[in-house]
């Protein structure tokens, strides 16, 4: 019931911020929001620890900037670009690494990611070092002027929005309910009759999709694409938002994302303190808030309804 | 001594012939024989290192036979997969109970129903999408007493409420054919009793393949055992029979096993 003032809050919030706070970094946030909740859907609901999530994003966020620049074509057929190539870049990762799991499958991401970076950095449309300028922000569906930020951040709102909402539909539909199940009992999925390989393999190809979108909307925000956007620093920063906002819960990539983006955005003054502090961070959270932030508010909400109905659902 | 020349093949569910598994030169399992004879209730028993569990693996799939055949309703399964031998019917449990923790019981009941109806890919429809499966999970739920708690995740349940949940989750695919591995393992004398009654229910219309320990469990379950030692058969026949063969009794005293 103190849902719906909730959701209207955030709405109402979300739709003034760019009147109040610079709309690039918001668009920022809602980028690494939405690459957060893309990996959030393969570690927390399909139990695969990807350890190289940036090549999907930095790769999407090169081919979007390619396409854009050299068919001049609209803003989404760009997009869709990235989207398309990160998804068949995550299938077949996926068809590589899927059979393993744990450890194993992190360091074949990892690997694979590490040679994307490397093949990037040499090929000649990224302009290696120097990163790909001047991506244009071309208008949406041909009509739409996207050139000012203002603008420009309703749009990445819309797209955020509509890719949580196909995670949350993902995470609720009949697949979501054996991706659970095999997140739990892999061995068990599969006496019942399934391959959960190919399960995972899905799971690969959608996140991959996603965090491609990201990976598009982050080259047409900077209008640039840089080797950054594939580092496995960027890897590694997306398992800290997760993990800092709570694995496995749907708002929780986001708030991880948020607070993170918002962080690096205050310290930047300080330089490498910035740093300094997301270690601590991190450390803090793994010692005493292993739920991360929204995991242990919804932890606390479930002992307090708990506690409430005492008696009612303790049997056995 | 088995006999492996009489009997038509669809006299058996399940049937192995001069199955073998070894590891790095260890014979685990020998030129194993077994018939399953179908609809009947089969216990594998043998002194611990007998090869019980291996040879519960290699029916299952989960190991792959060094040597030798197994045969589903006469159909050579030896390649297959498990999740291909489940679709055909042949279906396990665990020593350990494998219930899917974090998801309620309904749904614990439901993931089975989707696979028997060979869905489980639609991740852009809703969850109502499969909700013309919940009356026949209730059903099932309702048939090993967990019905008042369908909307409990599995984790909150008692031991032998998960060993029920378990058994509503294999019931759920119909299996012509059950392995169950120590269904009673670890349980405390409250759990046995229902759980064996679930077995015994369970196993009406159906051919079940038990690896126990509780001899107990055994003889009032099962009217055919098979005694594994070092690997082979040791002997064939019923509780009665098995219980008074001498080799039999020397395996087990030998083994120093006690239940």
């Amino acid at each position: 019931m103190t849902r719906i003032p909730a959701i209207l809050l955030i709405v109402v919030l979300v739709i003034l911020a760019p009147f109040f706070v610079y709309p690039v970094l918001l668009m920022t946030i809602l980028v690494f929001v939405l690459f957060a909740s893309s990996f959030n859907l393969l570690l927390g609901y399909a139990g695969l620890l990807c350890f190289g999530h940036a090549m999907f994003f930095g790769t999407s966020a090169y081919i979007t900037g390619q396409f854009l620049k050299v068919t001049g074509s609209t803003l989404e057929f760009g997009l869709l670009a990235g989207v398309l190539v990160a998804a068949a870049m995550g299938l077949a990762v996926g068809v590589i690494a899927v059979r393993r799991s744990g450890i194993q499958f992190a360091m074949i991401t990892f690997a694979i990611a590490q040679f994307v970076y490397f093949f990037l950095l040499q090929a000649e449309f990224t302009g290696g070092e120097d990163g790909m300028q001047q991506i244009p922000r071309s208008a949406l569906f041909g009509v739409i002027d996207v050139s000012d930020h203002r603008a420009f951040y309703f749009v990445v709102l819309g797209a955020t929005v509509l890719a949580l909402a196909l995670i949350y539909r993902i995470i609720h539909s009949p697949y979501g309910e054996i991706l659970r199940a095999i997140r739990d009992n892999e061995e068990r999925v599969e006496s019942l009759g399934f391959r959960p390989e190919r399960f995972k393999l899905v799971a690969m190809t959608l996140s991959a999709g996603i965090a491609g979108l990201a990976g598009g909307l982050k080259a047409t925000v900077f209008q640039f694409a840089t080797l950054t956007d594939v580092s496995w620093t960027v890897s590694g920063e997306v398992i800290f938002m997760t993990l800092l906002g709570g694995l496995g819960t749907l708002a929780g990539p986001a708030v991880g994302a948020g607070i993170v983006i918002f962080m690096n955005d205050e310290l930047a003054q300080f330089g490498e303190w910035s740093l300094i502090a997301q270690g601590i961070i991190l450390l803090l959270v793994i010692l005493f808030f292993r739920r991360g932030v929204v995991g242990e508010i919804i932890a606390v909400l479930h002992k307090r309804r708990a506690g409430r109905s005492e008696g009612l659902t303790k049997g056995d | 001594m088995i006999d492996t020349q009489s009997g038509s093949k669809s006299d058996f569910a399940v049937e192995t012939r001069g199955l073998g598994k070894s590891f790095g030169g260890f014979d685990a399992v020998r030129d194993v024989n077994l018939k399953v004879r179908r609809g009947s209730v089969h216990a594998l028993i043998g002194p611990n290192g007998a090869g019980k569990t291996t040879c519960f693996n290699l029916l299952t799939k989960t190991l792959i036979p060094t040597t030798g055949r197994i045969l589903l309703h006469g159909k050579d399964i030896s390649s297959l997969r498990t999740s291909d031998v489940a679709q055909l019917g042949l279906v396990r449990s665990f020593q350990i109970s494998a219930t899917f923790l974090h998801l309620t019981c309904l749904e614990n009941v439901r993931v089975a129903l989707q696979a028997k109806n060979g869905g489980g890919y639609r991740f852009w429809r809703s969850l109502r999408a499969i909700s013309g499966l919940n009356a026949r999970a209730m059903e099932l739920l309702e048939r090993v007493g967990l019905a008042d708690v369908a909307d409990v995740r599995a984790t909150e349940l008692s031991y032998g409420k998960k060993r029920a949940l378990e058994i509503a989750t294999t019931l759920a695919l119909d299996p012509s054919v059950m392995l169950l591995d120590e269904p009673t393992a670890g349980m405390g004398h409250e759990d046995i009793e229902p759980v064996t009654e679930l077995i015994r229910e369970a196993a009406v219309g159906r051919t079940v393949l038990i690896v126990e320990h509780n001899l107990s469990v055994v003889s009032s379950l099962c009217e055919r055992i098979t005694v594994l030692n070092h690997g082979e058969v040791l002997n064939e026949g019923s509780y009665a029979e098995v219980s008074s063969n001498a080799d039999v009794v020397s395996a087990y005293m030998g083994g120093g096993e006690d239940d």
